[in-house]
């Protein structure tokens, strides 16, 4: 698996130009790709929210708003006028820092929660060879630079200097450090049989045998492990009590307006994002075509597996998890911090542990 | 190109340690240290030692630096948003980093430093999983008895009777 990053040094090594600007320039390059990725994604991710939601509850609003004089109503670009809206007012609006608060800290937090998303971009393969820079160690960069995320929003809650933003701070850190166990613990599981942390290797695996979660019993088991506990860890409903809207007006956020509080919101999608590729391409075949697998006119169906609709499958497979984190949210009512715990530490972590065990114990006997 | 980026990192790592001791407030402190262990990953890194430098990040920034703010921000009255650090036993303190400078000064000077051509970029994951489950077995299991002590221990003590 080649990556963006050495095809680009490959393609400037022609130009016989210094290494001292040849680099930087290709990671320019690399990080406005990711950025401009973000802000699509977070964009796009918005809309399709609030249309789920409507659709779910009868929400009139989303359904209406249109654009530049195009009226929205029952149609498909109903409600489209609201995101651009949305952007633009958040650029506009003023920032306030409260008089009490930590200023560095609280200027500092966004940025530190922006970069652990955006560092695990660079990791993240989108397709076969569609990836920034392609590490041995893949899978486990990943969980690695989202662990970084906590801390921006530990002092994101501790320096707005507000009751509501700490409780929320306390339960995001408490929250998110629980569930990376779960979602280590089945990735695990995935590394263990395909003998590599490299994403590459793991869909080639897939390819040669068949996709992860119909490996066996308990890799089937693991991916909903997974699955449940990356909605937590992206902190959306119905594990969404760092934000709790009843409770704690928006918990870690509370104090946050303008433009920093966009970066925590394209942060936050760009992590559903992040883990529902993940999950995609570490259960669900990543760009392998699903209609090859299930063996529907294969002969016929092969031009559908190349490597340039790798990326729609790979996005497909990541928006069907996104929308079912959706159907998620507009459905089950929020949990309480007791039962979170319990679900993290009582149900999960033993599953995962005994579900190591036994697909050991399925790799020695078949 | 390579020597810059690692002057950098280098100097990154030295001044947020020199602001992890300096600064007054122990909540600037903790974050100053978060570059400090994310610019020592940056190190490994230039070592090729990929897998330590992640572990470097899950373990230290993502665990460790997240415990100790959460102990600082439960310990102290976290209402007001400067929480003074202590200056108390800089004597005894400045002994024994003293001892630890000359330790580390000698250590320098007399280890036979390996100078040469340029590794090859392998990975690391195999052979360090290799070790740990041939040779270093009995070691790697002894480490994992004794943590899993310590676990069961802080979770007794934190039981309220």
């Amino acid at each position: 698996m080649t990556s963006i990053f050495d095809s680009l040094q490959i393609t400037f090594s022609g130009l016989n130009l210094d290494l001292m600007i040849v680099l930087p320039a290709i990671a320019l390059m690399g990080g406005t790709v990711i950025f401009l990725l973000m802000a699509v994604n977070a964009l796009v991710a918005v809309y399709f929210e609030r249309k789920v939601s409507a659709f779910m509850q009868d929400r009139l609003g989303p359904m209406e708003v249109g654009i530049l004089g195009f009226k929205g109503g029952k149609r498909f670009w109903g409600g489209i006028g609201q995101t651009l809206a949305d952007a633009i007012k958040l650029l506009v609006k003023e920032d306030i820092l409260p008089n009490d608060a930590d200023r560095v800290l609280m200027i500092l937090a966004p940025f530190i929660i922006f970069t652990g998303a955006f560092l695990t971009f660079i990791g993240l393969p989108f397709a076969e060879n569609l990836v920034i820079s392609d590490f041995n160690i893949g899978v486990f960069y990943i969980v690695a630079m989202s662990s970084v995320g906590v801390i921006g929003i530990i002092l994101a809650g501790w320096s707005s200097n507000n009751k509501w933003s700490l409780y929320g701070a306390m339960r995001a850190a408490a929250q998110i450090i629980s569930y990376e166990i779960p979602i280590g613990l089945s990735l695990l599981l995935v590394v263990l049989v395909a003998g590599s942390l490299n994403f590459g290797d793991i869909v080639q695996w897939q390819a040669d045998n068949r996709w992860f979660i119909f490996h066996s019993p308990f890799s089937f088991l693991a991916f909903f492990i997974f699955f449940i506990s990356i909605v937590a860890e992206t902190n959306r409903t119905p594990f969404d009590i760092p934000e709790a809207e009843s409770e704690l007006v928006a918990g870690w956020m509370t104090e946050y307006s303008g433009f920093r509080w966009a970066l925590f919101f394209l942060s936050e999608y760009a992590n559903m994002l992040i883990v529902s590729i993940v999950a995609s391409t570490v259960f669900l075949g990543g760009w392998l075509s699903p209609l090859q697998m299930f063996n529907v006119l294969p002969e016929a169906w092969l031009f559908l597996d190349g490597p340039t609709l790798g990326l729609f499958w790979v996005f497909l497979k990541a928006i069907i998890l996104i929308f079912v984190m959706m159907w998620f949210r507009w459905t089950f009512p929020r949990l309480r911090v007791d039962q979170l715990m319990y679900l993290c530490w009582k149900v999960f972590i033993p599953f995962g542990l005994a579900n190591l065990f036994f697909i050991s114990l399925w790799e020695l006997l078949f | 190109m390579g020597e810059n980026i690692f002057l950098m990192i280098a100097g990154l790592v030295i001044a947020s340690a020199f602001w992890v001791v300096f600064s007054p407030n122990l909540i600037h402190s903790a974050v100053s240290l978060l570059f400090t262990l994310f610019g020592t990953a940056g190190l490994y890194v230039f070592l090729y030692a990929d897998f330590i430098a992640a572990t470097q990040v899950v373990i230290y920034v993502g665990g460790i630096l997240v415990l100790i703010i959460f102990g600082v921000m439960l310990t102290n009255r976290i209402d007001t948003p400067s929480i003074a650090a202590g200056s108390a036993n800089q004597f005894i303190g400045g002994i024994g980093a003293f001892a630890i400078f000359v330790m580390q000064i000698g250590v320098i000077f007399n280890t036979p430093w390996q100078i040469g051509n340029n590794q090859s970029r392998e990975t690391t994951v195999d052979t360090i999983g290799k070790l740990l489950l041939n040779e270093y077995l009995l070691p790697f299991e002894i480490v994992s008895i004794l943590l899993l002590a310590a676990l069961m221990g802080a979770a007794l003590l934190s039981r309220r009777n």
